[in-house]
This record gives C-alpha cells, structure tokens and sequence, in this order.
C-alpha cells in the first residue's frame, strides 16, 4: 500500500482544526467536511484492509529521532476502533450544530484535534508514539469539558485532567524500562518479547494504573460520572464513544501480549474489581435522577464486562469484550445523543421533569427504545452479541464470574427500563416537556445511521468479527500458555448412546395389517 | 599553549568585555537617552559572541586542546553549549525591556536606563567565564562578577520599594552563598593543596577525608543557593516577584543554565571519581525541588511568584538529569535547559504582554481572568506554555522530560524516576489553573493594552518551538547536547 492512508487521516482533521481556529464563522461547516472526508477515508480503509492478510496493514514508518520513531499500522482490532472514532465524529459535530453558540471555532477546532489524536492512537506502532497520542488527548478535552461544560464544569475537567494524567504517567516510566530492556520501541516487536516475570507484576501495575482509570474500573471510576455530566452533549458521546475504549485497547495491545504471566497472575484482581463494578455501579445507576449520570454509571458497568471478557484468557471472551466495546461505543453514544436532545429542549436532565414524551415525541421514543433495548443486550442488537461472547468466555474460566456478571444484564434491564418508562410512557406530567416538538431532520442524521449499524451488529456481526478474528486467535494462541487455570471444570461429558428426546422404537409386527 | 591560541578560544567574552567597557564609556557621557542605542549594540554583541561558539558547537572540541591560560579555562563543546543559550537568554533579557521600561509598571522613572544593557552584558561576561572555569578562582570570579551585575539590575528601579527589596534580598542571600561556596573552596584546597579542577581531582583520588567531604557539602551548597534548588530556594520567589519582570525573565533563564552548568562541570569534572558522595546530595535536592517546587506553588495569586516556584520546580528535573551521573543524563539536562529557557521566556514575555490601555502591567490570576476571549493570541500562546511546563505531549516540554525519564530509567534509577514522575501531577495541577483562569472562567476585561512587535516575534518565536513543530529541532539539539555531554566526560 503506498498511499499513506492513515497519516492522510490524521492530516485531513488536522487542517481542519487549523481552518475551524482561523476561520471561525464557517467552523461548523469546515468540522462537517474534514470529518466526512475522513469517514470516507476509513471507508475505504475497510474495504482495502485485506481479511486473512498480514496481520499488520498500511504501515508506514519513519525515524524521527533517537528514541521514538513515528510508526503507524493497524491489524483488525485497531481497524475496527478507528472506524468506530471515524464514524462518531461527524454525528458529534451534528450533535453540537446548534448547542454550541460560543467560540464554535475553537470547539471544532478541539474536536477535530480529538479526532487526530484518538485515529493516532489506535493506529500507533511505535509504544512512545502510542504514548503521546493517549495523553495528547487530555488537552483538548480538557477544554471542551471546561469551556462548554456545564454549571460544575471546572471541578469537572480537574477531576478528569488529573486522574487520567497520574494514571499514565507511571505507565511512561514502565515504557522507558521496557525499551532499555528489549532495545526497540516497536509495539510488533515488543508484544512478542518475553519480559522476566518478576518484573512483568510492576509493568503491568504501571500499565493497569493507566489503563485502569481510562477504561474506567471500579474503584477508579468516579471521575466519569462528573465529566460525562459536566460535558457538553457531544464531548458525552466521545468520552463514552471512544475514550473509554482506549483502556480496553490498552489491555489487548499491551498488558495481555507483553505481560501475559503477570495478566494470568492477577486475572483474579480483575475479576473481583469487575464483579464488584457489575453489581455496584449498575445498583447505583438504579437510584439516579440525573439521565447522563445513569449512563455513565450504566458505562462503568459495561465496561467492567469488557474488562473480565479480556482477562478470561480465551477468544470468546476476547471476542465479546471487543464486540461490547464496539456496541457499547455506539449505544452508549446513542443514548446521550438522545438526552442531548431533550436536554436541547428543556435544558435539565432531571428524569422527572419529563414524562410521556412518547405522546408527544413518537419518533423519538422510537429511537430511544431501540438504544434502551440494545443497553438491555436484547437479541438483535449489538450488545447482545458481546454480552453473550463475553460471558461465554468468562464462564470457561470462572462460572461464580460469569453468575455475578451475568446480574448485571438482569440489573442493567432493570434501570434502563426505569429510565424508558418514567421519560417516555407515562402521563405527560410537565406541561413544558408536553409541549416538545419531535426531531429535526438534523437529529434524524444523528439518529438513524447509529441505529442502523446497531441492529447490523446484531443481526450480522461477521462483518464486524472477520477482520479481528486472526488477531484475536494470534493473541490468544500467544498467552494461551500462560492462562490460569479454570474453575469451572468443563470436562466434556460421556455423550449418550442416543439423543435425549430419542423416543423408544417398538416394533409393531404386522402394522398397517388391520 | 601560548596567549594567541588561548585568546582565540575566550573570543567571545573578549567581544563582551570590550563591548561592555565602550559602553559603559558611552552611558556615562551620553545618559539615558542613548539607552535604546545601546541596548541594540549590547544585543548585536551578545549576538557577535553567540556566533563565534557555532564553529566549536558544531564541530565539538573537548581535551586538551580546550584549556586556555594555563589550566584557568576550560573552552569545550559544553561551555560553548551553555554560552550560547546564555546569550540567546540574554538576548531575549534585552528585547523586552524598553517596552517595559516605558510603561507605568516601572515607577516615577519612565524610560530604560542606559546602564540596563550594560549590566546585562557583564551579567552575561560573568555567567560566560563561570560555565568555561576550569579553577576554583575562575568559578568565583565569574560567579561574582555575574551576581553584582544581578543584584543591581534586581533594585535597577530605585524609586519602586518591591524592587528595592528584592535587590537587598538577593544581594544579602546572594553574599551569603557565596561565602559557604568560597569556604567550601577554602576546604578543599586546604585538604588537597590545588585550586584547578584536575589536580584537586587527582588529589581527592579514593575515599574522601572528612575535611574534603566538609568542603564537598559547602561548595555543592553554594551552588545550590545559585541555582535555588531546595532547601536552598527561599529567595527566589521574593526576587522574582519584586525585580522588573525583563529582570525576571532574565534571572529565570540565563543563570539559571550557567550554575547548572557550572555544578555539572563541579561534580563530574572535581567529584568525578566520588560519584555515590554527590550523587545522593543532588538527588535529595531533584526531588525536593520538584515536590516544594510545585506545592509551593499551588497557592500562587501573583503571576511571578507562581512561575518562581514553577522554575524551582523545572530545576528538580534538571538536577535528576545530573543526579543520574552519566552522559545520557547530562546530555538530557542540557536538552532540557534548552527547552526549559524556552517556555520561560515565553512565558515571561507573555505576562509582559498582559498590559492596560495605558501600559500597566497586570500580574495576578484575577487580572487575566477570560483572557481568551479578550485577547485569544496570548492566551493560545500562554496554553501552549502551561501544559508544556506541565509536560503534556504533543509539547515540546513533554520531550524535555521525555529524555530525562528515559535517561534515569536506563541508569537503573526506577524508583526515583517514579517519585519524581508522579510528583509532576501535582505540578500539573497549577499549570492547568492557568488555562481554567484563561478559559473557563467570566472575561474580566482587563487585558486590553498593545504590545509591542518585539513581544510578538518572541512569543511566536517560543510559541512556534514549544509547539509540536519543535521536534524538527530534537535531531540536531540532541547531537549538540550529546557533543556536549561528552566533552564533560573526556577527563574521566
């Protein structure tokens, strides 16, 4: 491949940032193109990514100076995140086309470095090139916290700007000491090296640290209700989108292919912070008055489903955290997209000052429905699948895991049903909310393409599971070795002599004589 | 060595001396209304001296052939390194100074005074010999020469009470450092009979007596004064916040890079051979300023004084680049020293732009409250500075650190390198209230003065190398830093 597709990517939403800084009254505009060329892009990204090729595509590198080089490439697990970060932007933008009345260029501007930044670190092949891009992003969503954030918003944007950064930087110190010790920052070359166990624990605790706080687990999660509550709706949607899924990233690319022993070692660490997370965030979701904060809370306690899918050390479970990170992106992008536009309306996110927006608002509700439903994990939509995998593959490893988890999805139906029923059913007790105008053609554009690959996710999810599928078995042959044992004892049984519905057959001599 | 080969190497402080003596001739026959005059000629000078340490940069000399006068002078890639970001500094020093000078922030007294330009220049003649010394009595004779130039150009506002202040301030801490480093010198040569650097080497071959380690406390101790590393750090808020802020940004930058430079050239050219006895001192001191450094700073109102403790701060990196002992962490504290006089003079430029109608300056958070609004292209140019000083990449001073992480890592350093690592978020924190001042918060309108063009190029011209664009420079900024480094280590 010669043409340097991912840099042009990285490029085209550069320029536009510059020209949204520069040219501030056309920003809106300038945002929507540069984003749709570059969904454009990864369109075509998808279709020349050749399933079943080398598992590292379109590299390109060039040494920048001693120490790092500047090296991108991608295998199908980068090339299915890209594509979900490329594919959220331009709705973004739509989501702000009106909410946004203050120093629109500057935000563009923001969001489109955003872009860059989340493309680079999907795409990075170099571990401090990887290290840049990840905490390059506090900056710009620093400020769209901060600036266009809500009445909260600066105690916001320290919260976030500060966990994440004391997350991470432990990590660069890991880095160092990796690259001295392997001699190459190469993240190809470095996933295949055997680190000492002894020192792989303190790696990996460094990297966990960073990790961790991105993804976010619990008990490190606090910061996400504040920020996804403070941030304007579209800032919502990418943290939720795509910022949270650089922490499972990180864990695939990183913490399970270099430090395997010591991801096997505290496999039960994770487990119990994911059950836990299951459970607690999603009792805590229940008792919110506050849509987005729900769904953060919601956010937490799917990603804590990624997080045991991963360290079940087998390609179901893999599979499934990497397909709840796909759905999970688009749901939950979805549903503050549908509060952002109620939030347009009325301006609170009190759930009580709604009610029966389904009389007023039926497109709407329709929509919203769907995203409930695809939150619930119901068959057909994109969470089921993950959900299912997911679980599967923590049930090989630990069944009392997979119980505890599984209470989430019982949980999870329950708070996101409470939230459908006192926004949408119901009588219309708000005389303000009654009075709604149902969606604009602009918020259809936001709406409809997300529930079209949602129910594509769940209806056909080959399309999405074939370009990762030999990445994941590589991963997993890889630490294979290392996974820890199961408990869940699945000696496959005696098979019986015959199928269990066989019904006896008894001869009738002479049938059919009467 | 004959005189001609040795006043060959010490050419550009000889243009300094002479441009300083004509000069100071000058001033005191032609007064204050020659000062812009002179501040350009002081400017082409320093410019003059810079150039003539390219060909030895760029070529990098070290050994024997360096010496001059005997044994007195040292003229290697390193002094030649930190002589040019001297007078780059210094440059800077006397660019933003008539502007400032002109406007009501300097007193009764309207206009730059002539001697100004000429105290820079001896400033920077003195900070010239220090980083070049090669003897106990060169060291002490630049370093005095150096300090009583500052000391003046901190009270050089004679009518302000704050300026006043931060001169005696300095003049009388400033004093007394240099008496423990001078009895510090004392010790050791009483305990090794030699004053030039290689012999007191030879002399203190093996362990050190007590006396020899008394002397090794003192000097590393006035040194420390010199480059306010904690404990020895409690003066430079005070001064920074009353001298004139060109005077601050000068104080920040330029002697800055000499006393480093100078106590790297101390402890491996003189403590070479007793690493674990210095090493230690200088890591206590990284790590201290880098904690005090930013919790002193968090509850900061006063612009200067934030950016005070900020440079206390940004010295605890510097020092854990030195701490490290080796020739990667030497040449990673030179890469930082360049980086780090960059932000500073950004930064101090941009708070000199932050001017009433009428010229005032403003100088505390409430002042620039919604400077984005107001005025975006400082407040862009300040943001790009914060969160480089806090070292975020993609900014330039995310590779600062970048290499002097990595330097201590490879050197088998992990825990401090941790420590110090972690202890940066807290430094974060202050820097990032800069821009929550800047940004999030309601305009307050102040800001609305002109700045003048010599601002502007500055700014953009710090801006532009804070930026991501300044990696294009990192190829050839760390193989000067490497030659550098390597000319340190030549002896050993």
């Amino acid at each position: 491949m010669d043409f340097p597709i991912l840099t042009v990517m990285m490029l085209v939403p550069l320029i536009g940032a510059v020209a949204c800084l520069l040219a501030a009254p056309a920003a809106r505009t300038i945002a929507l193109g540069a984003t749709l060329v570059t969904f454009g892009l990864g369109i075509v990204l998808w279709a020349s990514y050749e399933i079943g090729g080398a598992q590292w595509q379109f590299h390109e590198s060039y040494e920048l100076v001693a120490g790092f080089s500047y090296a991108v490439g991608i295998d199908g697990i980068s090339l299915m995140l890209i594509m979900l970060s490329v594919f959220l932007m331009p709705i973004c933008i739509l989501a702000s086309w009106e909410a946004i009345t203050k120093r629109v260029g500057e935000y563009m501007a923001a969001f489109l470095f955003m872009e860059v930044l989340m493309i680079g670190t999907f795409a990075a092949q170099d571990i401090f090139l990887f290290y840049i891009f990840f905490e390059a992003g506090l900056i710009p969503m620093y400020l769209i916290i901060g600036v266009w954030g809500g009445d909260n918003r600066i105690y916001a944007s320290y919260k976030f700007f500060l966990y994440t950064l004391l997350g991470s930087v432990l990590m660069l110190i890991a880095m160092f000491w990796m690259v001295a010790q392997a001699g190459t920052s190469d993240i190809p070359t470095l996933m295949q090296y055997d680190f000492p166990p002894g020192a792989q624990l303190w790696l990996f605790l460094a990297f966990f640290a960073s990790f961790a706080v991105k993804m976010p687990m619990w008990p490190v999660h606090t910061w996400l209700p504040d920020a996804h509550v403070q941030a304007p709706t579209a800032g919502s949607v990418i943290l939720a989108g795509v910022l949270l899924k650089l922490g499972g990233y990180g864990f695939i690319r990183f913490s399970l292919p270099m430090f395997p022993e010591a991801s096997a070692d505290l496999a039960w660490l994770i487990f119990t912070l994911s059950m836990v997370a299951v459970v607690y965030t999603s009792l805590v979701a229940l008792v919110q008055h506050d849509m987005k904060k729900l769904i953060a809370y919601s956010s937490v306690a799917h990603m804590a489903l990624v997080t045991a899918g991963l360290f079940a050390f087998n390609v179901q479970g893999i599979e499934g955290a990497m397909m709840i990170m796909l759905g999970h992106g688009l749901v939950s992008a979805a549903l503050f997209l549908c509060v952002g536009v109620i939030y347009d309306r009325l301006h609170t996110r009190e759930i009580d000052r709604y009610g029966g927006l389904s009389i007023n608002m039926p497109f709407y509700a329709v929509f919203f429905l769907l995203f409930t439903m695809a939150a619930v994990g119901l068959p057909g939509t994109s969470n089921f699948v993950g959900e299912f995998l997911a679980l599967a593959g923590i049930y090989q490893a630990s069944s009392w895991v997979a119980l505890i988890c599984t209470t989430g999805i019982i949980l999870g139906a329950g708070y996101m049903l409470y939230l459908y029923r006192r926004v949408a059913f119901g009588t219309q007790k708000n005389e303000d909310a009654a009075a709604m105008p149902d969606m604009t053609p602009r918020e259809w554009a936001m709406m409809a393409p997300i529930a079209a690959v949602v129910l594509w996710m769940g209806v056909y999810p080959e399309s999405f599971l074939a370009p990762m599928r030999a990445d994941i078995a590589a991963l997993d042959a890889q630490i294979a070795a290392a996974a820890p044992a199961s408990e869940a004892q699945l000696a496959a049984g005696e098979p019986r002599p015959e199928a269990a519905n066989a019904v006896e057959y008894e001869s009738h001599e002479g049938e059919g004589e009467h | 060595m004959d005189f001609a080969s040795s006043f060959a190497l010490v050419a550009p402080e000889l243009v300094l001396t002479a441009a300083g003596l004509v000069l100071l001739l000058v001033v005191a026959w032609g007064g204050d209304k020659l000062a812009r005059t002179v501040a350009i000629i002081a400017a082409a000078a320093l410019f003059a001296a810079g150039f003539l340490t390219i060909p030895g940069l760029h070529s990098g000399v070290d050994g024997p052939d360096s010496y001059a006068f005997g044994t007195l002078m040292k003229i290697d890639s390193f002094a030649l390194f930190a002589k040019a970001l001297i007078y780059l500094a210094a440059i800077g020093a006397l660019m933003v100074a008539p502007a400032f000078f002109a406007s009501p922030a300097a007193g009764k007294e309207r206009g730059m005074r002539a001697e100004y330009p000429v105290l820079i220049l001896f400033a920077s003649l003195g900070m010239s010999i220090m980083v070049s010394a090669s003897d106990f009595m060169t060291l002490y004779l630049g370093l005095e020469l150096n300090s009583l130039a500052a000391y003046v150009l901190a009270a050089i506002l004679r009518e302000d009470q704050r300026s006043a202040e931060a001169g005696l301030k300095y003049f009388v801490l400033g004093a007394l450092a240099s008496g423990i480093l001078l009895y510090g010198i004392s010790l050791l040569y009483g305990f090794t009979g030699a004053t030039d650097f290689a012999s007191v080497r030879t002399a203190l071959d093996g362990d050190l007596s007590t006396g020899q380690l008394f002397g090794l406390i003192f000097v590393m101790s006035g040194l420390a004064f010199k480059i306010s590393a904690v404990p020895f750090h409690m003066w430079t808020p005070d001064v920074y916040e009353g001298a004139p802020t060109p005077v601050t940004a000068f104080f920040a930058t330029a002697p800055k890079v000499a006393a480093v430079s100078l106590t790297a050239r101390v402890v491996f050219e003189v403590f070479g051979g007793q690493v674990l006895a210095w090493q230690q001192i200088v890591m206590f001191a990284a790590l201290a300023s880098i904690v005090f450094g930013a919790l002193g700073a968090i509850g900061q109102q006063n612009l200067k004084r934030l950016l005070a403790y900020s440079s206390i701060n940004n010295i605890g990196f510097i020092l854990l680049g030195l701490a490290v002992a080796t020739a990667d962490g030497a040449s990673a504290m030179l890469v930082y020293l360049f980086i780090y006089v960059a932000m500073s003079i950004g930064s101090f430029v941009a708070l000199l732009m932050l001017r009433s109608p009428d010229g005032d300056l403003y100088e505390t958070f409430a002042d620039i409250s919604g400077l984005a609004v107001t005025r975006p292209a400082i407040a862009w140019a300040l943001l790009i500075q914060m969160f480089s000083l806090a070292g975020i990449p993609p900014l330039l001073g995310f590779y600062s650190k970048f290499v002097v992480f990595q330097a201590t890592v490879e050197a088998g350093l992990v825990v401090f390198a941790a420590i110090a690592i972690a202890a940066s978020v807290i430094g974060a924190f202050y820097y990032i209230k800069f821009v929550k001042v800047m940004f999030f918060d309601e305009p307050a309108g102040l800001v609305t003065g002109k700045s003048g063009t010599a601002h502007w190029v500055l700014l953009a011209l710090c801006a532009a190398i804070i930026s991501p664009l300044g990696y294009l420079l990192t190829p050839s900024l760390t193989d000067l830093a490497d030659k550098a480094a390597a000319a340190l280590f030549v002896a050993i």
